[in-house]
């Protein structure tokens, strides 16, 4: 019933796998590892890809060259942060809160790596297609919101707390707009399924029938994965790092890890929930729409962050609340009024 | 039952957004502020000091080092203090030429404040477009006496070099450039709703307050307040360009910022008018290798780019100043900084500090 060469490819590894060890549950199970792992890789070259990406981007955007020393044309600019940050020295600082320290990175790498599962790339292609699939994902991606917090009171350090409260006053103010942003999608879908959401759009995308819902949810989901202009909480002029001021090295690259995940999850789900996800014309093949969109997004979260100034928690938070959730409830009515007329005629 | 109370945070000395080394204690109750006391001192280098220690023509590259974005303005308010004291006439030629590298680093310096203003803003963006056409601008100075920031270029009795064809050709491109220049700030910033809101009726001062802090420069004139020495005391060359002073109304952040814009556009003015009417004739005057000026004092003030720069000098006829006394305008400034972030949220702390634009190798001296 599905398609695709993704598809196909995951299939025949499960009849191979069938054949050589033929008991169903570790059939499933060996499949899920494998899944897995691909997924975790993804995350992984991702952040690679996207460190470079940003810094030409961003370089291009302001006029400059950007780096282009190591490898050709600085290709493995990337790696050589990486290996420095490894390299670092660990600096624990004094009067701290152990466990939540430690803790704090690790755990804000967690939901930004488990929501991979609920991301569908091509048909049929989802590890998890739960029935609760787009409720899971808003569910998971506010858990980032407590690792902040947490790395935030852990610090001892006024900047991080200062940064680990913003935290939570934005996580109250936009996760409300944009899960009503969401939810006329899910009343004209009539499913949570990620799935069913893309095959909804087969036809038309959600940008079209959804144009208020869209415009909610690139500004939310800018907040919510802390980009520029809507970066309080890193707020690098005013608090410094906020929550990752006092860590260093490899702790200090899972936040920075985390922090390019989510900006390809936005990038993703901006596209599943509004531009038809793996749909497009049939010369190529789900998975490389999926990926030329999803870029594409990526792109124009970074452009807009590289851009504009940042904006101010008071005025950042009054507009969440008292712009977009209102809007946001306008266009549940208004979708609701336009299903009723579409099944009425 | 909830507790709050209130805590103070050290902003710097080693601070993103302090421009140097200057220490704010802010006090705060939650994230807004309820006070903020500059605590400077981190890069005094006790100038006035060394100066009594040196000749006068020695004296010269100190001042390089007070404002070191504006090194051209402070050569010239201690340049013209000694002439004052030895009675020295500086060429028409000089005169020009100095005007010219003035006006110049006051453009460079606005591209400074723009720049770091931006910065602490959140965009980092604004920032390498003000200091790529900064960069222009130090090109020239480059062109004309081999030094880009402290340039060490106004010397007593006029001008270190000849300004040759090559500079003046490039100062008239730079000029014709600058209305597109300004053109492009205002399509990336001016016209950024979150800049607005960021800037408009904050951490205002009004025209009271600004007299009464002794405030100058384009932070007094945001307030209201005509007063420019360029036009006062007519100094120099100045008395002989035509050129308008621009004021703000309110006080605000959005004002101090669109000051610095306007003056951009009058520096160029001034600029062009002297490259029009660039005189022939010597650059320097006849200043006697020992410089000895008589027993007595002397006061120079010039319009720096933060504002009101003097120079007082005593001499007690020997080679060396007997006193040498700076009146920062950064340093005069920077009192106001209490009461602009009084009430504001923390994030305008930054703002404020920014369109003050305080140089801590002044208010430090």
């Amino acid at each position: 019933m599905h398609s695709g060469i993704l598809y196909s490819l995951g299939q025949s590894l499960r009849e191979i796998l069938t054949s050589l060890i033929g008991v169903p549950i570790l059939v499933d199970l060996l499949m899920t590892i494998i899944c897995a792992t691909i997924l975790l890789l993804i995350m992984a070259t991702s952040a690679l890809v996207f460190t470079l990406g940003e810094r030409k981007i961003c370089a291009f955007i302001q006029v400059r060259i950007g780096p282009n020393r190591v490898g050709p044309g600085g290709l493995l600019q990337s790696v050589a942060d990486m290996l420095k940050l490894m390299d670092k020295e660990d600096i624990v600082p004094r009067g701290i809160d152990k466990w939540l320290w430690v803790l704090s990175p690790i755990l804000l790498l967690v939901p930004s790596a488990l929501i991979y599962a609920f991301f569908p790339f091509d048909d049929g292609v989802i590890l998890a297609d739960v029935n609760v699939g787009l409720f899971l994902l808003i569910a998971i991606t506010s858990q980032t919101v407590l690792p902040f917090l947490m790395g935030g009171y852990a610090s001892n350090s006024k900047y991080s707390l200062i940064g680990g409260m913003r935290t939570v006053a934005q996580m109250l103010g936009y996760e409300v707009p944009m899960v009503f942003a969401l939810m006329g999608i899910v009343m004209i879908t009539g499913s949570l399924k990620m799935s069913a959401i893309v095959e909804a759009q087969s036809d038309v995308w959600f940008i079209v029938l959804q144009p208020l819902a869209f415009l909610i949810y690139i500004i939310t989901a800018l907040v919510e994965s802390n980009r520029p202009p809507f970066n309080i909480v890193e707020g690098e002029s005013e608090i410094i790092a906020g929550p990752f001021t006092e860590y260093t090295g490899m702790r200090w690259a899972l936040f920075f890890l985390a922090e390019f995940s989510n900006l390809m999850c936005i990038g993703i789900l901006t596209t599943t929930l509004f531009l038809g996800g793996w749909h497009g014309p049939d010369f190529l093949p789900g998975f490389c729409w999926f990926w030329i969109k999803t870029f594409l997004c990526v792109l124009f979260y970074q452009w807009v962050g590289w851009t504009f100034p940042r904006a101010r928690v008071d005025s950042m938070l009054s507009f969440g609340w008292k712009v977009l959730l209102p809007i946001a409830l306008i266009n549940v009515l208004l979708t609701g009024v336009g299903i009723y007329v579409y099944n009425v005629m | 039952m909830a507790q709050t109370e209130k805590y103070v945070l050290n902003m710097g000395p080693q601070h993103p957004s302090t421009h140097g080394v200057l220490q704010v204690q802010v006090e705060l109750d939650g994230e807004n502020i309820v006070g903020a006391k500059p605590v400077m001192g981190y890069l005094h280098r006790g100038i006035e000091k060394l100066m009594e220690s040196r000749t006068y023509v020695q004296c010269v590259p100190f001042t390089d080092r007070l404002d070191y974005v504006s090194a051209m303005n402070n050569n010239l308010g201690f340049c013209m203090a000694v002439e004052k004291l030895a009675g020295i006439e500086v060429p028409e030629r000089a005169e020009y030429i100095r005007v010219i590298c003035a006006e110049l680093n006051r453009i460079a310096s606005h591209h400074v404040f723009i720049g770091s203003l931006t910065n602490d803003l959140g965009s980092a963006t604004g920032m390498i477009y003000a200091f790529r056409d900064r960069e222009k601008i130090l090109d020239l100075f480059n062109i004309i006496c081999g030094a880009r920031m402290t340039a060490h270029y106004i010397r007593i009795g006029g001008v270190a070099a000849d300004a040759q064809d090559e500079f003046l050709r490039d100062t008239q491109k730079f000029i014709d450039y600058v209305p597109e220049m300004l053109d492009e700030y205002n399509k990336l910033f001016s016209g950024n709703e979150i800049f607005q809101a960021r800037m408009k009726k904050t951490s205002i001062i009004t025209k009271e307050m600004a007299l009464k802090f002794g405030m100058s420069g384009p932070n007094i004139r945001a307030s209201g307040v005509d007063y420019d020495i360029r036009k006062i005391d007519k100094y120099g060359a100045y008395g002989k360009f035509d050129f308008e002073v621009p004021l703000g109304k309110r006080g605000d952040n959005w004002d101090r910022y669109m000051i610095r814009m306007k003056e951009i556009a009058e520096s160029a003015k001034i600029i062009q008018q002297a490259l029009d009417n660039m005189p022939e004739g010597p650059y320097m005057a006849k200043v006697p290798k020992v410089l000895r000026p008589p027993k007595g004092d002397a006061y120079h003030r010039v319009e720096n780019t933060r504002g009101e720069l003097g120079f007082y000098i005593v001499s007690d006829g020997s080679t060396k100043p007997y006193r040498v006394h700076i009146r920062r305008p950064s340093f005069v400034n920077l009192q106001a900084l209490d009461t602009m972030c009084k009430g504001m949220l923390l994030a305008d702390a930054v703002t404020a500090f920014a369109t003050i634009d305080p140089l801590m190798g002044e208010v430090d001296c």
